[in-house]
């Protein structure tokens, strides 16, 4: 009786323990999240200011702002979205309508997912000697190349995935109907998954806004405003990195700035791609 | 009669040929359609290919020049020319263990909270907050390690277990030396909170997915929770917990601002923990825009491919691990 009291009382003990150490985990992430969080706020707005979105970058020492960094970010961001999007789609559509269950599919998946994962900066190096080297100079197409690299694998994955929940009845409902598969695939499915993926899009655009690797050796940095894309482009991440590891204070407020900008962009587009998600559920 | 007939079918007959027209037209489009949707998926394995093949090329100059020793060798010397692997490696392979020892019991234990612990209402603020921490950007982490995290971590963590274990025998060298806030100790640190996340979200996803029944048949013998999810949920889910774990590992081995920042960037292999040290993402990431020769800049490429080759064995072994997984939930 006493032996099966103290085997009871260790058994509650270890499950007390257990209790206070997931809780512990959870506190542990949030506290990471408001510290980070914290600091990006507070450095990040004492450095904001009117000048941000008009001047382009400073020389040390000089007034200026983000303003070239700003419309690069925005530029390749566009040229990656607008090539790589149209290839996941049709990628993705492939996998899921086409060659859903052939050995193709299957290496497509596997090589997709990998890439998904795989370091950015390797995809830095990958266009850095595909198209760099051939150029002879760094150029603003091959920073947006390097990320539409990136763009690819998200949108293929997010369009396979919200295809597959389309029913299959309504696939059949339209065949019977003596629609042409291509016709069913654009008219029916994927109207049907629209919302899943514009949602894998956006969160395509939120990675690749943050990404800061693979520019580093394909658009390098610039420090005037320029939107010729055969030139070295300034954009956001880049100039963070440049300007944080710098020795000038007035480098250092501009990378916060930036910085709070990057994350501001990449959170409030995964709101609302969430959002989205949320009400493709309903 | 007959012209009536004929005037009925005429319409007709032009009705049915307008019809083949267009099924014709749409049918040829269906082709087109079907060879685009083929070409757009055999061009995310030319990528692929690609990738490889273009570090292959690149890494060729330094293979010749070194050979396998490249990746045994510790030396690092621009200036000579002379180049070796050992250390950049050996500073990813450890920040990314420190990573994982960190993040794996971490991201479970959140795991575990937000499935069977957590207050209803709570778990999906908690859960979206969580999932925040793995959309923040990779070269943010490294600006906050740099200017907040590591001067914190130098004077309030560093400092008082330098001081602590001087002089114990393993612990005072592996956490010996100065403190200087920046390291391959805080480096991994840093992606441990960047893992974090995709542990939990993985683990979370396949502890849904073990049976009621099985749990409640645990419960109803008498088991506390720690014995249902140390015994019943864990194992059932065993496979798709280190899955996910691999997939974070595979994050951590290449990830390369966060690192960058705060590794230090000192080519050479240090006892302690808390010594600067490098990464083969960081490395690349410092030292490619200033390699000046062709040798140079190779070394690098193979550090890359190097890096490629040791994410891709770890992500295949994920991928394998998470897909067993669906497949048994498929049964």
């Amino acid at each position: 009786m006493i032996a099966n009291r103290a085997l009871y009382m260790r058994r509650r003990l270890a499950n007390s323990a257990f209790i206070v150490l997931s809780l512990g985990a959870a506190l542990f992430g949030l506290v990471w999240l408001a510290f980070i969080l914290g600091a990006l706020l507070t450095d990040g707005i004492s450095a904001l200011s009117g000048t941000l979105f008009t001047e382009p970058t400073p020389p040390p020492g000089a007034e200026g702002g983000l303003s070239n960094a700003i419309l690069g970010s925005v530029l390749m961001s566009l040229g990656a979205v607008a090539v790589g999007t149209p290839i996941g789609l049709f990628a993705g559509t492939y996998l899921a309508e086409y060659g859903r269950h052939e050995k193709l599919s299957f290496v497509v998946r596997f090589v997709n997912d990998i890439l998904l994962s795989a370091p950015s900066i390797v995809t830095g190096l990958f266009i850095y000697e595909v198209i760099v080297v051939h150029m002879g100079h760094f150029s603003a197409i091959a920073g947006a190349a390097s990320l539409t690299v990136i763009v690819i694998p998200v949108v293929v994955r997010t369009t396979e995935n919200m295809l597959l929940l389309v029913p299959n009845g309504l696939r059949e409902a339209a065949t019977a109907l003596g629609a042409p598969l291509s016709f069913v695939i654009r008219t029916v499915t994927w109207r049907a998954a629209r919302a899943g993926i514009i949602t894998g899009v956006l969160l395509a655009v939120a990675r690749i806004s943050g990404e800061t690797a693979p520019l580093l050796f394909t658009a390098l940095n610039n420090q005037f405003m320029s939107t010729d894309i055969t030139k070295p482009m300034a954009s956001l991440p880049v100039v963070i990195f440049q300007y944080a590891l710098s020795p000038y204070e007035d480098w250092h407020a501009l990378a916060w700035a930036g910085a709070l900008l990057v994350t501001a962009t990449v959170l409030v587009l995964s709101i609302i791609a969430r959002i989205l998600e949320k009400q493709k559920r309903t | 009669m007959t012209d009536i007939s004929l005037s009925e079918a005429e319409p007709h007959l032009a009705v049915l040929a307008a019809r083949a027209e267009i099924a014709r037209s749409k049918g040829a489009g269906d082709a087109r359609f079907r060879l685009l949707a083929l070409s757009a998926a055999i061009a995310v394995l030319v990528i692929f290919a690609g990738v490889i093949g273009a570090l292959l090329i690149g890494a060729m100059p330094a293979f010749k020049a070194f050979g396998a020793s490249f990746i045994w060798t510790e030396v690092w010397k621009p200036t000579r020319e002379q180049f070796g692997a050992l250390g950049p490696i050996y500073g990813t392979l450890v920040t990314s263990v420190i990573a994982m020892l960190i993040a794996v019991p971490v991201g479970i234990g959140v795991a575990i909270f937000l499935t069977d612990l957590c207050p209803r209402p709570l778990r999906r603020p908690i859960g979206i907050a969580i999932e925040l921490l793995a959309g923040i950007p990779s070269i943010i982490y490294g600006i906050w390690g740099l200017f907040v995290f590591a001067p914190w971590f130098q004077t309030h963590v560093q400092e008082p277990v330098i001081t602590a274990l001087d002089g114990v025998p393993v612990l005072g060298t592996l956490f010996g030396g100065t403190g200087f806030g920046i390291g391959t100790f805080t480096a991994g640190l840093i992606l441990s909170i960047m893992i974090l996340p995709f542990i939990s979200a993985v683990t979370r996803d396949v502890l849904e997915t073990v049976p009621h029944v099985l749990k409640e048949a645990a419960y109803g013998l008498g088991s506390t929770q720690w014995e249902v999810m140390w015994k019943v949920a864990l194992p059932f889910a065993r496979t798709g917990v280190v899955g996910g774990a691999m997939l974070a590992l595979g994050r951590a081995l290449g990830e390369t601002m966060a690192v960058t920042f705060v590794i230090g960037n000192a080519h050479r292999i240090d006892a302690s923990l808390f010594a600067p040290g490098t990464s083969i993402s960081a490395t690349i990431a410092n030292e490619f825009t200033e390699a000046t020769s062709e040798l140079y800049t190779s070394s690098l490429i193979e550090l890359g491919l190097l890096l490629f080759v040791i994410t891709f064995i770890v992500l295949a072994a994920a991928q394998l691990m998470l897909r067993t997984m669906e497949a048994r939930q498929g049964k």
